[in-house]
């Protein structure tokens, strides 16, 4: 049942570029790509089931034995955001058809759409510090694709500065695995934890130093403090669509892969690392929450929303303690949900009023009211309104750090949660309440809220029902705690 | 040897960064690709460079050549040489649509 482990990769790979072969038949390549999406979510959601009742699965691709070949790890925590990813890609492919225009779906958004699956799928099951890297590789040139689809001056503009960025920490990645492994040996991830442990106290410094040089990779990738820089402009310019996908994954692959690598490998010295994560994670919600404030454009709002929710998944990593850590899974699979949601009721907001500035909306709600009701219930569960998800991971995650002593930062985590629903509420006091403007023509948005309403759904539904999911988070966060359980599951010992 | 080489890697590097921050757009290219000329020379370093030594491990056989790095390498100048490529074709795009190839002129402030 090994090879169970590969199927999210393969899917939607295959699924992708069979879609190159039919790309100008719009009605085709639509419905293939929708049922593709559905097979793909229906095998996931199997394999996660089945990853929940008999454990991990390992795969050792090409019978390679585990430390020498490259391993396929499908862990609870690789399964679970598996399965998010797919839901999320699910409705964006229903969401598609109305957003994107004729030329943009024809040239080649599926597949790269797919390819984009395939690759965080990929980074979120690898057991290799090196494939990890080919997977966010994969992931980047599909998203190089996306970000360019249309060719508008703007998008070259900034998706050129997107790919410098992305290239020049890929190349520091490939650097840090060099390092790493002429210290310990292997790219092996379980291995390479194994043999963290085992290098002596005086040499440890090489490893921090390395894990420093990671950290900056992941931190450039997943936007963190002060490196987010790059990330407000390059995602508003693309369609809204691809805005939502990006917001979604890239920035929660970067994430999750400090999550991996800081729990179960670098954990030598996190007097240190753990400690820099935590004054890092105040000040990306401080920075994030600002400038989500500061602008009246309605995505950039919703794209400066990603960086204080990265900053409270960091500071649950860098408490490292298993309410911090289940935090920060919860709050991970939470985030990816209710971004997607948004984006998606963003760009029906920005579809029926026919721009993104706030200041030229007004009276939405009279003539689109479930537009306007469910961008409110969104803006509830992104702000942590008990009882939706995301006051259930910021809960954990604030416990966490009142546990650890760390109550300034418990102080900014509050206050930051505070003016995201303010910079969120904004957009619907501005532009939905309000006198009703001269009648435009009314617009069919169905096919705009579906999509919003089932993901909505599952993010009303993570924190209606955390009394069934919180175990299961509570177990990946213990094996998080806990590198044996990895290492002896990769390499059975 | 592997001295000269990581001297040389780094070398690389320092230029690369140096290019990366021009203004003019091929001279970034040509950075980003120096950069990753650097890194994979260091790939190749850490494995440890032998010469006349066979790329396998067998019982027995205690010199051998790691092949790992060399695997890993390929990898990622397979990867870098993609990328570039494709950078080149967007940076031709955007500066032709843009009428410039000055970074400072493609700053953009407006919100679209």
């Amino acid at each position: 049942m090994s090879n169970l482990a590969v199927l999210p990769i393969i899917i939607p790979m295959l699924a992708g570029v069979l879609a190159i072969f039919f790309h100008k038949k719009i009605k085709a390549v639509r419905i293939y790509a929708q049922i593709m999406m559905l097979l793909n979510v229906a095998v996931v959601s199997w394999i996660g089931w089945y990853v929940l009742k008999n454990g991990t699965i390992v795969l050792e691709t090409g019978d390679w034995q585990a430390p020498f070949g490259i391993v396929l790890v499908a862990d609870p925590l690789a399964m679970i955001l598996v399965i998010t990813t797919n839901l999320i890609a699910l409705a964006c492919v229903f969401y598609a058809p109305s957003s994107l225009s004729a030329k943009q779906e024809e040239y080649y958004f599926y597949t790269l759409f797919f390819l984009l699956i395939t690759g965080v799928s990929g980074a979120f099951l690898t057991g290799d510090l090196f494939n990890l890297f080919v997977f966010y590789e994969v992931l980047l040139m599909a998203s190089y694709g996306l970000i360019v689809l249309g060719g508008e001056k703007v998008q070259l503009r900034e998706s050129v500065k997107y790919v410098l960025l992305n290239l020049f920490s890929s190349m520091l990645f490939v650097t840090a695995v060099a390092f790493l492994y002429s210290v310990v040996g292997t790219v092996n991830m379980a291995q390479i934890a194994e043999r963290i442990q085992e290098v002596p106290a005086e040499d440890q410094g090489i490893i921090t130093t390395i894990a420093i040089l990671l950290f900056f990779v992941f931190a450039t990738k997943g936007a963190i403090f002060p490196l987010y820089y790059w990330m407000p402009k390059s995602y508003i310019v693309p369609n809204v669509v691809v805005s939502a996908l990006f917001s979604a994954l890239l920035t929660k692959v970067g994430i999750y892969s400090i999550l991996r690598t800081f729990s179960i490998m670098f954990v030598q010295d996190t007097e240190l690392t753990h400690q820099i994560f935590l004054w890092l994670a105040a000040l990306t919600m401080i920075f994030g929450v600002i400038g989500a404030l500061s602008t009246n454009n309605v995505k950039l709002i919703i794209v400066y929303n990603i960086i204080p929710a990265v900053g409270y998944m960091l500071l649950g990593i860098g408490l490292l303690s298993p309410s911090g850590l289940s935090g920060s899974v919860y709050y991970l699979v939470h985030d990816m949900i209710i971004k997607t949601a948004l984006f998606l009721l963003i760009g029906a907001l920005v579809y029926v009023t026919g721009t993104s500035d706030l200041k030229k909306m007004r009276g939405v709600i009279h003539q689109y009211p479930v537009l306007a009701w469910l961008f409110l219930l969104g803006t509830f569960v992104l702000a942590g309104i008990p009882p939706f998800s995301g006051f259930i991971g910021k809960l954990l995650i604030l416990k966490g750090a009142a546990e650890e002593g760390e109550y300034v930062l418990v102080v900014i985590g509050l206050l930051v949660s505070l003016l995201i629903l303010l910079s969120m509420v904004r957009i619907f006091v501005v532009g939905m309440w309000g006198e009703k403007q001269e009648i435009q023509q009314k617009r069919k948005i169905g096919k705009f809220l579906i999509p919003s309403a089932f993901l909505l759904f599952f993010s009303v539904f993570l924190g209606v029902g955390a009394e069934w999911i919180y175990p299961h988070i509570e177990t990946i966060a213990n094996s998080l705690l806990d590198p044996s359980i990895y290492i002896d599951s990769v390499l059975k010992e | 040897m592997e001295i000269i080489t990581s001297v040389l890697g780094g070398i690389l590097f320092a230029t690369g960064i140096y290019n990366l921050l021009q203004k003019q757009l091929l001279r970034i290219i040509i950075g980003t690709a120096l950069i990753s000329h650097g890194a994979h020379l260091l790939i190749l370093t850490m494995g440890r460079l032998k010469t006349g030594k066979p790329p396998i491990l067998v019982d027995g056989v205690t010199q051998y050549t790691d092949p790992l790095p060399q695997a890993l390498i390929l990898t990622s100048i397979v990867i870098s040489f993609g990328v570039t490529s494709l950078l080149l074709v967007l940076a031709y795009r955007a500066s032709k649509l843009n009428n410039s190839d000055n970074m400072d002129e493609l700053r953009g402030t407006e919100n679209e």
